[in-house]
């Protein structure tokens, strides 16, 4: 039986179990109906042109996880940004861990889906916006049909929520492969300000594959910093699609730092339904062995006077590959934007490729576009210099590749992940930096 | 200190250096000139261990060791430092964290502890100072978008920093206005000891006005043709590099 099949037959199962409103209900039976047409993305489909699922579809994964391990804090510490006070929501095995956990309804709500799922308090809100965001296609529509548990996060009007939160999917899953498909919805009303941590991370040497929805609504004036970790084990792939939609003058960056994995594919979606919005997305890229890493990003700008700012930097060794496919639309309504886009790449390798592909789509006659796509390799005029300054070639290359990916790193407005993404870095270019840039 | 003898060198199949001599003692300042394309780039490049010149005959020796086989950042250990005729800009590594590394990394090849913070905060205060370079031009990132003149001053300021045994100024006074120059001579003049030695690279005299030579050799066609004091320097200023090549050729 085909991975297909197996989700379509399950999906009977899960549809008995769940106990939701009929809005929920009926938004799940049609996105199982789209996904049935549709099935999984192949290389033939213009955006999943240089990934292939193939491979990884090919495990028998176990739909439904047991949640088979409980997880000791002090063992899992190390994935967690720790060092700051944080709220916490924990998934292990796609089942809510409330040990790990640290939520609130304080003023604010930051919970679990599957309540906001099913408490008749949270149906305005769930009506609202839960599916209102996502894209009708197949792997998006996948995940709707089985959404039923993840982060939900919903900040009223006027409120700067001080601690950062973080949300973080555990999978330990020891004698099977797992598929999980978490769903996020975050909803911030005018005026607020968060700021979100997301991580999945698999403690087992079983294959793990996640195709994760997390919708973001951003209202009038709102901010909202979105950071996207990813340094998970060999054995697992990451389908992450995120849709963003914006009013005006609200400001959104995600940032992606994308160091592990098997096959991780971003779909970043950004939708501008205002004036004076400012959309930021940037990511760094550092891979090696046979790894993958697919930037699949749009920004849609619908109306006047906006912004965007794209900057993803990737460095690729061994037989790594990645993609870079951004895509910014402006309408004909969408007069005086400016929309800057630039994807730079480093490949120390020869087996190692990058497919990159700038796509604008421009409609309006009075707009700042610009896009700038490089490929290269080190510098060595660069490194001489350094290395006869007494820097040693491995330690030259590697401050010259940690340079390369600082402006991105520059953004960032929590220290300590700044901290976290420049140790990560140094650990992937196999050295100790001492020195802060 | 460092020996030349009968250097051969080139790109690839193109013969460059055909057979330099050249022998620099502790506490001397040569000067090497010659007109363009005569090789003295190639030569303070072969020096600091660029490797994509091909030393095909001759030995460099440096402190009685034979350097040939040494990497860049090997030779800079020992001691040798080439200031570069076009610096190179690096964005994202500011001058400070430059210069730290490339400290602590020769400490470090030389089984060192790296430099206490506040001894290296005054060692950077001193030399900026003697270079008369402002602070604020430190956490700038290196080279990037430096003045022709703030890029030599900078690369003085790192020889400041490293203290090197032999220095070579490859075409340091190009792109100074006279000011530039004044502060970047004074700053080689002020490091000069008994104990290290300089060479410079120039294309005019202008710059052994105020760097004074000991010797100074022409280069011409990828050897040294003439050797002799400074006065041979005011020579190829009034005369130019012509009369040189005639001498040569009969």
């Amino acid at each position: 039986m085909s991975l297909k099949e197996k989700l379509l037959s399950s999906f009977i199962v899960f549809e008995n179990q769940a106990e939701v409103d009929s809005y929920v209900n009926e938004v799940r039976n049609e996105a199982i109906k789209t996904f049935e047409e549709k099935g999984f993305p192949t290389k033939k489909d213009e955006a999943w042109k240089y990934t292939s699922l193939n491979k990884i579809l090919k495990e028998d994964y176990s739909v439904f996880p047991k949640q088979e391990n409980a997880l000791e804090y002090k063992d899992v510490k190390k994935y967690f940004i720790h060092d700051i006070d944080t709220y916490k929501i924990v998934f292990i095995d796609g089942k809510y861990s409330s040990h790990l956990s640290e939520t609130t309804h304080d003023g604010i709500d930051v919970c679990l889906m599957s309540a906001a799922l099913t408490k008749p308090k949270y149906r305005l809100v769930i009506e609202n916006y839960f599916n209102k965001a996502s894209n009708k296609d197949s792997l998006s529509s996948l995940n709707t049909a089985f959404s039923k548990e993840g982060a939900y996060i919903h900040i009223p009007k006027g409120k700067v929520v001080e601690k950062p939160i973080q949300i973080i999917h555990f999978s330990t899953g020891d004698e099977s492969s797992t598929m999980l498909q978490p769903r996020n919805l975050i909803v911030v009303e005018e005026n607020s300000h968060v700021q979100i941590i997301e991580r999945h991370q698999s403690l087992t040497s079983n294959p793990v594959l996640t195709n994760s929805v997390t919708e973001v609504f951003a209202k009038k004036r709102a901010i909202i910093d979105y950071y996207k970790i990813q340094n998970d084990t060999q054995a697992s792939s990451l389908i992450d699609n995120t849709f963003i939609k914006q009013k005006q003058e609200s400001f959104v960056s995600v940032h992606t730092f994308s160091f592990g994995g098997k096959l991780t594919r971003n779909n970043l979606n950004f939708y501008q339904e205002g004036e004076r919005i400012d959309s930021t997305l940037k990511g760094v890229t550092i891979i090696g062995d046979k790894q993958h890493v697919d930037h699949n990003t749009l920004v849609h700008h619908i109306e006047p006077n906006c912004e965007s700012h794209q900057d993803y930097k990737g460095i690729f060794a061994d037989s790594s590959t990645g993609v870079f496919n951004g895509k910014v639309v402006v309408e004909k309504e969408a007069q005086k934007t400016n929309a800057f886009q630039a994807n730079n790449n480093i490949l120390i390798s020869d087996k190692a490729a990058i497919n990159t592909k700038p796509q604008l789509e421009i409609f309006a006659d009075d707009v700042k576009c610009s896009h700038g796509c490089t490929i290269g390799q080190l510098d060595e005029s660069a490194l001489f210099y350094m290395r006869s300054r007494g820097i040693p070639e491995k330690e030259a290359k590697a401050l010259l590749m940690y340079a390369f990916s600082n402006n991105v790193l520059s953004s960032v407005k929590i220290p300590e992940i700044k901290e976290r993404i420049t140790k990560i870095i140094a650990k992937q270019l196999g050295v100790n930096i001492g020195f802060d840039l | 200190m460092l020996k030349i003898e009968n250097l051969h060198a080139g790109v690839e199949d193109k013969s460059i250096l055909k057979g330099i001599n050249l022998e620099v003692k502790p506490g001397e300042v040569h000067a090497i000139m010659g007109p363009n394309g005569s090789g003295k780039s190639t030569l303070s490049s072969v020096i600091a261990g660029k490797e994509e010149y091909e030393v095909s005959e001759g030995n460099i020796v440096f402190e009685g060791e034979d350097i040939e086989e040494l990497a860049a950042e090997e030779r800079a250990h020992k001691g040798i430092f080439l200031s570069f005729q076009y610096p190179v800009e690096i964005p994202g590594v500011s001058v400070t964290n430059f210069v730290k590394t490339a400290i602590n990394e020769t400490r470090k090849a030389k089984g060192l502890e790296d430099m206490p913070a506040k001894d290296m905060l005054k060692l950077i205060r001193e030399k900026s100072d003697l270079l008369e370079i402002d602070r604020k031009f430190l956490s700038r990132s290196l080279n990037e978008g430096f003045s022709g003149g703030e890029k030599k001053r900078n690369e003085i300021f790192q020889m400041a920093m490293l203290e090197p045994k032999l220095a070579i100024l490859d075409e340091t006074d190009s792109g100074l206005d006279i000011d530039a120059l004044r502060i970047v001579a004074n700053g080689v003049n002020k490091l000069k000891s008994k104990d290290n030695a300089v060479i410079v690279i120039t294309h005019y005299q202008r710059l052994l006005d105020y760097i004074v030579p000991d010797f100074v050799h022409v280069l011409h066609n990828g050897k040294i043709v003439k050797s002799g004091t400074k006065e041979l320097a005011h020579e190829l200023e009034e005369k130019g590099y012509d009369w040189i090549k005639d001498e040569v050729n009969v």
